[in-house]
């Protein structure tokens, strides 16, 4: 567990060398503590935290005076931490028809933070409020908007709203912390009393965490994937043992209860666009199996971006999760019941995190919970769209791996390609890519949209763009071709480029074959090609020798020659669009 | 009413002499101050050591109160002149 005195040690190390992010903490109760809680927190996570404190209770002041220290200070972010404390003194003092507006009133107030033309840059981070329940009116409370919990709770929500209107205001869920560990945990009445702190010692290593959670997603450190033990982590006993109808899963079965939550909780995370993978000692069928006849599994194969089920180790399964997600191991979290595997992978996997899971399954979600892993600095239906991407990436290479031979592979993709001529609805894309492409650039000539639409327009140059769909899904337009004539019976290729996201797929036998069919049509009898190295087109460095066109000699650059009339189409999978 | 009425005992349950608390304290000390040397007797006070200020004496109290199961009153807090009277005050919650 985090204590305070962890955190504060921290401060003793050397982190002068971790990058520097710069903090404004401003409060209207003492803050000394939170802020080596939140300085500390940032050694933990690899940063060194400037942090400015303001003195005691000037919020406003640091905020509207545009000379304050803090806005000297020039931070990256700025804590706000006023407290449900000082708001209930204030709400004593008022009249029951003031009492009413106090939500509304606080409200305004951090709105004009929001809209302060000199924190347009800055991160807001906001301290929502931890209920003082004050049994004025009991639960009747409820019916009466003047009453404390009727402020309190409309404050709460009013700031969701907020926040959704200023993407510069960040709210750090205080009240979700107490919620989570209790009013008794949050807050010590007797250290109160003696130093107007309203956070306990014991809190504050989980407030400056929730707090440090939010700068990290903002910096884009947060977590992308979850990878999952199967026997006893998603469902209760062995697979390989127990079989199907032996394992605890679903309502009604006692312990098979604490599974199907579990599962509940990781779908939505699932549908919220964390990557889903298993890393589970089995053997694949027998794993797959629950997942596809369980009634009671809430996970489907489909959920799934990377399924690892053999008998490796965890460390070479999540390796290869890894090189497939082509993520970092510091966004991913693994969870596994067997304190064993969690060393193993601690100790070998520098940077992936790996929760301490209780040994009660029952456990299971609240320490979860407590954790908070998969804060986020931003959610949009994009993130869905990119997890799908990297879903259909997985099952790809996931697919390419349960084939020995290539071509069983390719063949078992489906590859489909459309080719056309440049058109008003693909230009803008071509040049595009003609911008972007580096690494499979046999010439790297940079195009712009009126470059390319002049192409189009002259009848002499042939041009082909090429679009590559699977049946996991469609790529878009990958490749472009621009061949120029050199004489009446000689072609030179000016441009081929491709993206990076379609190699090793044979598209670029399917491309010279559908070249070579375009020069062979319109009469020519060569094709010319030319390699000019950048730093970046190594890739490409043997292209044409490979695909069979001959050097040339007595050349200035490298160019290469293919005979039209001796060419054998080479093999492919992509079948043309037709 | 959800007050707790439990009275706390140390663990082993038996009653610590005065001895034993200077013992435990000066542990509570050295950790929360981060300073190895430090040695108390009932004359101590806060004066004659440097890493005890207001904000130590804050930590010191939350320790002691986990190590001893007790809590301090507000006032407590505040009281004591110098470690014999803190002493003197975990010594009688102890009972």
């Amino acid at each position: 567990m985090k204590t305070y005195k962890k955190l504060q040690k921290k401060l003793k190390t050397d982190f002068s060398q971790y990058p520097t992010i710069r903090v404004a903490l401003t409060g209207d109760a003492a803050t000394q503590f939170l802020a080596t809680a939140i300085k500390g927190e940032g050694v933990e996570r690899g940063y060194n935290i400037n942090l400015f404190e303001a003195d005691y209770n000037q919020v406003e002041r640091q905020i509207f005076d545009p000379t304050s220290e803090l806005h000297q200070f020039n931070a990256d972010f700025i804590i706000v931490f006023q407290s449900t404390h000082k708001l209930c003194e204030k709400h004593s003092l008022l009249h029951p028809e003031q009492q009413v507006k106090l939500a509304g009133e606080r409200i305004d107030f951090i709105k004009s933070i929001c809209e302060n033309p000199a924190l347009t840059n800055k991160k807001i981070i906001y301290f929502n409020y931890p209920e003082i329940d004050d049994t004025v009116f009991g639960s009747y409370a409820n019916k009466v908007t003047s009453s404390f919990t009727y402020q309190v709770r409309t404050l709460n929500y009013n700031l969701m709203n907020l926040a959704q209107q200023y993407s510069n205001l960040y709210i750090c869920d205080l009240a979700g912390l107490q919620s989570k560990f209790g009013r008794n945990m949050m807050f010590a009445p007797n250290i109160y009393t003696s130093t107007e702190m309203v956070l306990s010692l014991d809190i504050l290593p989980y407030v400056a965490c929730r707090t440090l959670d939010i700068i990290c997603a903002v910096k884009g450190q947060f977590k992308k994937c979850l990878i999952l033990d199967l026997d006893n982590t998603i469902w209760g006993g062995v697979i390989g043992d127990d079989g199907l109808e032996g394992i605890q899963l679903g309502h009604g079965l006692g312990i098979g209860k604490v599974f199907s939550e579990f599962q509940m909780w990781v779908k939505k995370l699932k549908q919220r666009g964390i990557i889903i993978c298993i890393a589970s000692k089995n053997d694949e069928n027998i794993a797959k199996e629950p997942f596809e006849k369980h009634p009671d599994m809430i996970l489907k194969l489909d959920d799934i971006a990377v399924f690892q089920a053999n008998w490796e180790t965890k460390v070479d399964n999540i390796r290869t999760i890894q090189q497939i997600l082509n993520i970092g191991f510091d966004s991913m979290v693994f969870l596994d019941d067997n304190p064993f595997e969690r060393n193993i992978v601690r100790e070998n996997i520098q940077g992936i995190t790996v929760p301490e899971l209780p040994e009660d399954p029952a456990e299971y979600l609240e320490y979860l919970y407590s954790l908070n892993l998969f804060e986020t600095a931003s959610y949009s239906d994009l993130d869905k769209d990119r997890t799908k991407q990297y879903q259909v990436e997985a099952k790809r290479v996931s697919l390419a791996k349960t084939f020995t031979n290539e071509a069983d592979f390719l063949k078992s993709l489906n590859m489909i390609s459309t080719v056309s001529g440049f058109t008003k609805f693909n230009i803008p894309r071509v040049a595009q890519l003609s911008q972007r492409s580096n690494q499979f650039n046999l010439r790297t000539v940079r195009y712009t949209e009126t470059d390319v639409t002049a192409f189009a327009e002259d009848p002499a140059i042939i041009d082909l763009c090429f679009t590559l769909e699977d049946k996991f899904g469609d790529n878009g337009l990958i490749a472009v071709v621009i061949m120029k004539p050199l004489d009446k019976d000689t072609l030179f290729v000016d441009t081929w480029f491709m993206s990076c996201r379609v190699l090793k797929r044979g598209m670029e036998n399917f491309t010279l074959n559908t070249m070579v069919e375009t020069a062979h049509k319109n009469g020519y009898k060569h094709i010319v090609g030319e390699y000019l190295p950048t730093s970046k087109n190594r890739m490409v460095e043997q292209h044409y020798l490979g695909l069979g066109f001959k050097q040339m000699e007595n050349t200035e650059s490298f160019r290469y020659i293919l005979d039209l009339d001796d060419y054998q189409p080479k093999e492919t999978f992509i079948t043309k669009n037709k | 009413m959800l007050e707790d009425s439990i009275t706390y005992k140390h663990h082993n349950n038996s009653i610590m002499n005065n001895n034993d608390i200077f013992e435990e304290l000066e542990l509570i000390f050295r950790d929360v101050l981060d300073n190895e040397s430090i040695k108390l007797n009932k004359d101590t006070c806060a004066d004659e050591i440097e890493e005890w200020d207001s904000l130590a004496h804050i930590q010191l109290i939350d320790s002691i109160q986990k190590k001893f199961n007790i809590k301090f009153t507000a006032k407590e807090m505040l009281s004591w002149d110098n470690v014999g009277e803190l002493v003197e005050c975990i010594q009688t919650k102890l009972g």
